[in-house]
């Protein structure tokens, strides 16, 4: 069972408090209306299905209720590190910089 | 008693005999023996057939590794257990044991017909054996595989016991009580660090036990044994686990221990657990695994009194039992010359010790021969005799060359061998950690890690005593250290010892025909070394195929004895070198574990709860038949002298259209949204428009996925301005809640808008008939009921029966109906108020089933049943609840994806069969031609289908590909007896201008 980092709570509690939420910054388009039926397909069903580093969404459900974003790879399971929703992508760099 | 039990000898009491039967026949043991020790000692070698040949088989090893002798074991109803390890069950007084695989008895075995057929039995029989004519499968193999194939019977009854499950934390976790294992536990316990020690043993101290004559620190081994375990047992920090076995290792020093507590007890304490699943995280993880000796590969090498060197010493030092009184041992491993001299020390005649290898270190060959033991070194063996024990062996000499040599043929009691020693890497292999190979060694030995942990002694490939401690030793202070103590490892030394090397193998040199020879790789699924060279040959080159192929290395074993035989054999075969052919992965659990255990206290009553109403107490007592809901329990109808369900549905259905029915609604979901932007919220999220809708009314709301799917529905009402009132079905509650918060936290977070589940706050009583109100309306205050100041599809606050309500006029039925929401706590009390109040109209209770019926008389959908993720608004006929001029809402821009406007899209109506006493089985599917051939083209199915009390007739709906265009049509269900029609027809059976709704 993973140990899982909030970082609203800011504390590492264990994988069943958690649920799963699908990838990361994958925002809802302002004006669905406005994007043809490829774009819409895209943002509906293409996910990236990394091997390796994904960024991944998760809910702290049976703590604090709040969504917040993960740093995951997918081949080890090991999380490099998590942040608020609505922050931005973590670069390289940094993911680099907490995986060590 | 026997002339194999040593007296004096071993760690067991021989003060304090322990009776016990096997296969009914009595037999005694000692207090600390295994059923394999005792059994030994009375001579029993034969304990089990084997899996696919039924052949004979005996105890291979002393430890969990075993693949042979699975036993079953009774002690009483419920309680016997399959596949149980002889060689780790311990014995107590009355234990009752059965030997499995054959029938009629263990000592004449039909099923060893199996044995000369064994050309048909090789590599992938079962995808080739059986596999012609097609029609013989169902009812001729496969019942016949099934009742010949399987280990052990599985018990018919519940298992009476409990199992216990706990969470533990601690600094250092140390798997193993070898010498390695004991010495980290006692540096990491001396810095203060919180530690858990677990042993799969009852008893700590590993390999020590079987070696009491090595030399600690100037004390004999025992001796150390003892005083080791006495500082351990005197530390507060450390907690020992004997009988447990560290059964999985996983992320972030997750570990699984199960901990068995009662089986070796001969009386059961009342109500203690039978087992203990512990679930650790530790800090810091030492792997002192220790290792498993390998079996040597040759023809015969499972006859009973074939069993592993060191297991052999194992059983004469540990247990006080000589395998035999007149062993071979046969070896490419130093090792093996100690049982010899062991057993040659313990008054056993060694009738020779033959060593694969030309040369053997000269200390060995000195030792065997001043204790009067043959050598024959550069020999090989070639076969074994005797019926159900090992009478004679057939050893060969083999010349520089690799030429075989004349036979000669030595008679025996038993046949001690080894092939060398395999690290046990199995833990560090749970987590990924990577194996190198040693080429030298040819073994498999931990490189990098992926956890906090550390690999120490046989386990890490140090056999010596001395090197085990040292790095036992380092790993233990060092773990502690790294879990923040100060720690530094104390010094450990062994006199005289004589390190133990050897070589390894494939199968042995023979003079006889390889492709009769049963040269037994894998024991415990039957597979030889001609099946793995045949699955290569047939083209199976990567070790996972050839295991799956072949089978080996797939039993409940996981191949602990056979893999590393395996994979130098396939290896061998496909030409390339060990590493590149691959291992096996290793998976939890290290040695088959119970379900017991893994299921802890999660049974019967508490293996899910069950969610009740504050009405559920009423209908109990009303003798109320219940059906599940998601995890509630509701309802299902109110059965009366002795009423079956059809004859209580049809009272229910009547009794509401014709007078007032009430209803536990309870289990509704419902959701407050509050906030300035609430309404704003409302028209994101559902296709209905909000803006415009009153404060004190109400909408039927639909919800669906981005996907433009229905995912729930529910009515909604407008309390304020800024505070809505939403329902969910009952099994979507959480899941819509769920929902919300995902768009409102991520995708809308500047909306102010609140959510709260309030599913368990308020009790709700839905009332329906023609009664309705003439029943509610001297009860409630603060509420004008006239229909034209509180119309269908009205809210309002008041009290009902003294205490607060929200009252909803809203039908499910088509009745006028009003839905009472009242805080929880007076639900039973108001339910019973209108109950009581409602005598004189007849009120009838009523459930689920009639709930039911009579919304698909008005053509009411329930999601989740008239729609299965796939159905669109329009499907639905529910395109009038879409706000049209709203620029968006979710899965708005995916209603006009290309898909989703196909004129053939299965669409939602109703069904009315020929015979009108026909009532279709939900789920049977619809074609157009009855008499077109099979696999007919299926264009729809049937998603809720009743009888109709109403109409005196049946009912159903359906969803059918471009169905509402083909109202009038016939459409038939082929069902296995008789093929059924019915015609297309709209939605709405009862009342469709909704004139019962609006009075
Ligand atoms: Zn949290």
């Amino acid at each position: 069972m993973l140990l899982i980092r909030c970082p609203y709570c800011e504390t590492e509690r264990p994988e069943v408090e958690f649920v799963y939420a699908g990838e990361a910054h994958v925002a809802r388009p302002v004006d669905p209306a406005a994007l043809t039926d490829d774009e819409w397909k895209n943002f509906l069903f293409i996910r990236s299905n990394a091997r390796g580093t994904h960024f991944e969404r998760w809910r702290h459900m049976h703590g604090c209720g709040r969504f917040f974003n993960a740093v995951r790879d997918t081949v080890s399971d090991q999380f490099a590190m998590t942040y608020k929703a609505g922050m931005p992508r973590p670069t390289e760099n940094e993911i680099k910089e907490a995986r060590s | 008693m026997s002339t194999y039990r040593v007296s004096g000898k071993g760690r067991v009491d021989h003060n304090r005999p322990v009776r016990f039967t096997f296969n009914g026949e009595n037999f005694e043991g000692r207090q600390g023996d295994t059923l394999a020790s005792a059994l030994l000692a009375n001579g029993v070698h034969l304990i089990g057939r084997s899996f696919k040949y039924h052949r004979p088989r005996g105890f291979l090893s002393a430890g969990s590794e075993e693949p042979n002798a699975l036993v079953g074991v009774n002690r009483g109803v419920g309680r016997a257990e399959p596949n149980t390890r002889a060689t780790v069950l311990e014995i107590f007084d009355g234990l009752n044991t059965v030997s499995q695989n054959h029938w009629p008895s263990l000592k004449r075995d039909v099923g060893a017909i199996n044995d000369p057929l064994y050309m048909l039995f090789s590599a992938g029989f079962y995808y080739k054996t059986f596999m012609w004519p097609k029609s013989f499968w169902n009812k001729v193999y496969e019942p016949i595989i099934r009742g010949a194939a399987g280990l052990g019977k599985s018990p018919a009854v519940p298992d009476p016991d409990t199992y216990a499950s706990r969470y533990a934390h601690c600094d250092v976790l140390v798997v193993g009580s070898g010498p390695a294992g004991l010495v980290a536990a006692l540096e990491a316990g001396k810095s203060g660090a919180k530690v858990i020690l677990v042993d799969e043993s009852p008893e700590f101290g590993g390999s020590l036990l079987g070696e009491p004559d090595a030399e600690i620190n100037h004390l004999s081994a025992w001796d150390w044994l003892l005083e080791t375990n006495a500082a351990l047992a005197a530390m507060k920090n450390v907690t020992l686990l004997n009988r447990t076995t560290a059964i999985g290792y996983y992320h972030q020093n997750f570990v699984g221990l199960c901990q068995r507590l009662t089986d070796h007890l001969s009386e059961l304490p009342d109500g203690a657990p039978r087992e203990r699943l512990w679930k650790v995280r530790a800090k810091q993880v030492v792997l002192a695994q220790g290792s498993i000796e390998k079996p040597l590969v040759f023809d015969g090498n499972d006859r009973p009194g074939v069993m592993l060197a060191g297991s052999a010493r194992v059983y004469l030092n540990r247990y006080g039992v000589k395998v035999g009184n007149l062993p071979v041992v046969v070896t490419s491993h130093d090792s093996a010359w100690l049982a010899a001299f062991d057993m040659a020390q313990a008054g056993a005649k060694v009738a020779a010790i033959v060593d694969i290898r030309a040369r053997v270190p000269n200390y060995f060959v000195k030792r065997a021969r001043a204790l009067g033991i043959e050598t024959l070194c550069g020999w090989t063996i070639s076969g074994t005799k005797g019926r159900h024990r090992v009478t004679s062996v057939r050893v060969n000499p083999v010349s520089a060359g690799g030429h075989v040599g004349p036979a000669r043929t030595i008679a025996c009691d038993a046949l001690l061998m080894s092939g060398g020693w395999t690290p046990s890497v199995h833990l560090f292999s749970h987590t990924k950690g990577k194996l190198d190979w040693n080429d030298e060694r040819q073994m498999f030995l931990p490189g990098a890690r992926t956890e906090d942990s550390r690999c120490a002694g046989a386990g890490n490939g140090k056999f010596g005593l001395e090197e085990s401690l040292m790095e036992g030793a380092s790993a233990g202070a060092a773990a502690a250290i790294d879990a923040g103590f100060s720690a530094s490892a104390g010094s450990y030394s062994v006199e005289g010892e004589v390190l133990c090397i050897g070589a390894s193998n494939r199968e042995l040199p023979s003079d006889g025909s390889a492709s009769w020879a049963k040269a037994f790789v894998d024991f415990q699924n039957d597979v030889t070394a001609k099946d793995i060279r045949l699955a290569v040959r047939e083209g199976f080159k990567s070790i996972e195929h050839i295991k799956r192929y072949t089978t080996t290395g797939m039993a409940t074993d996981q191949g602990k004895t056979s893999n590393m035989n395996g994979l130098s054999i396939a290896s061998d075969a496909v030409k390339r070198p060990s590493p590149s052919v691959g291992l096996t992965t290793f998976r939890p659990p290290y040695t088959p574990t119970t379900f017991g255990a893994f299921a802890g206290y999660n049974r019967g009553d508490l293996f899910e709860v069950t969610r009740k109403t504050a009405i559920d107490s009423w209908a109990e007592e009303k003798g109320a038949v219940y059906e599940p809901v998601s995890l509630w329990r509701r309802a299902w109808y109110f059965s009366k002298q002795g009423e079956d369900m059809h004859q209580a549905v049809a009272r229910e259905c009547r009794a509401t259209r014709q007078s007032l029915g009430m209803f536990d609604a309870s289990t509704l979901g419902k959701i407050e949204i509050v906030g300035p932007d609430a309404a704003e919220f409302m028209n994101r999220m559902y296709t209905n428009a909000w803006t415009k809708l009153a404060p004190g009314r109400l909408r039927y709301g639909l919800l669906l996925g981005e996907d433009g799917f229905i995912r729930d529905d529910g009515v909604i009402g407008r309390l304020s301005t800024d505070r809505f009132h939403v329902t969910t079905t009952t099994g979507g509650a959480a899941r819509v809640l769920a929902m919300m918060e995902d768009y409102l936290q991520t995708e809308w977070p500047d909306l102010k808008v609140w959510l709260t589940s309030t599913t368990e706050q308020w009790a709700v009583i839905a009332l329906n008939g023609p009664n309705a109100r003439k029943l509610i309306e001297p009860l409630v205050e603060g509420i004008d009921l006239a229909n034209e100041a509180f119309p269908h599809m009205s809210v309002a606050e008041g009290r009902i029966c003294g205490v607060p309500t929200r009252l909803f006029r809203v039908s499910f039925t088509g009745e006028l109906g009003f839905e009472v929401n009242v805080p929880a706590r007076y639900g039973r009390a108001v339910w019973e108020a209108l109950y009581d109040a409602g005598r004189k109209y007849g009120i009838t209770p009523y459930g689920t089933e009639t709930m039911h019926v009579l919304r698909a008389e008005k053509g009411y959908i329930i999601v989740g049943q008239d729609t299965d993720g796939t159905v669109t608004p329009e499907d639905a006929s529910l395109a009038w609840a879409i706000g049209k001029t709203k620029p968006d809402f979710v899965g708005k821009r995916s209603l006009t994806r290309p898909d989703m406007l196909m004129a053939d899209r299965k669409q939602l109506v109703g069904l009315l069969t020929s015979d009108p006493k026909t009532v279709l089985e939900e789920g049977a599917q619809i074609v157009l031609d009855p008499n077109q051939k099979v696999p007919m083209k299926m264009v729809g199915h049937v998603t809720s289908s009743y009888w109709s009390e109403t109409l005196g007739r049946s009912i159903a709906l359906a969803i059918v590909e471009g169905g509402r265009a083909k109202e009038g049509q016939t459409v038939h269900v082929p069902m296995p007896d008789k093929t059924h029609s019915a015609e297309i027809v709209g939605m709405v059976f009862v009342d469709p201008e909704n004139k019962r709704l609006n009075v």
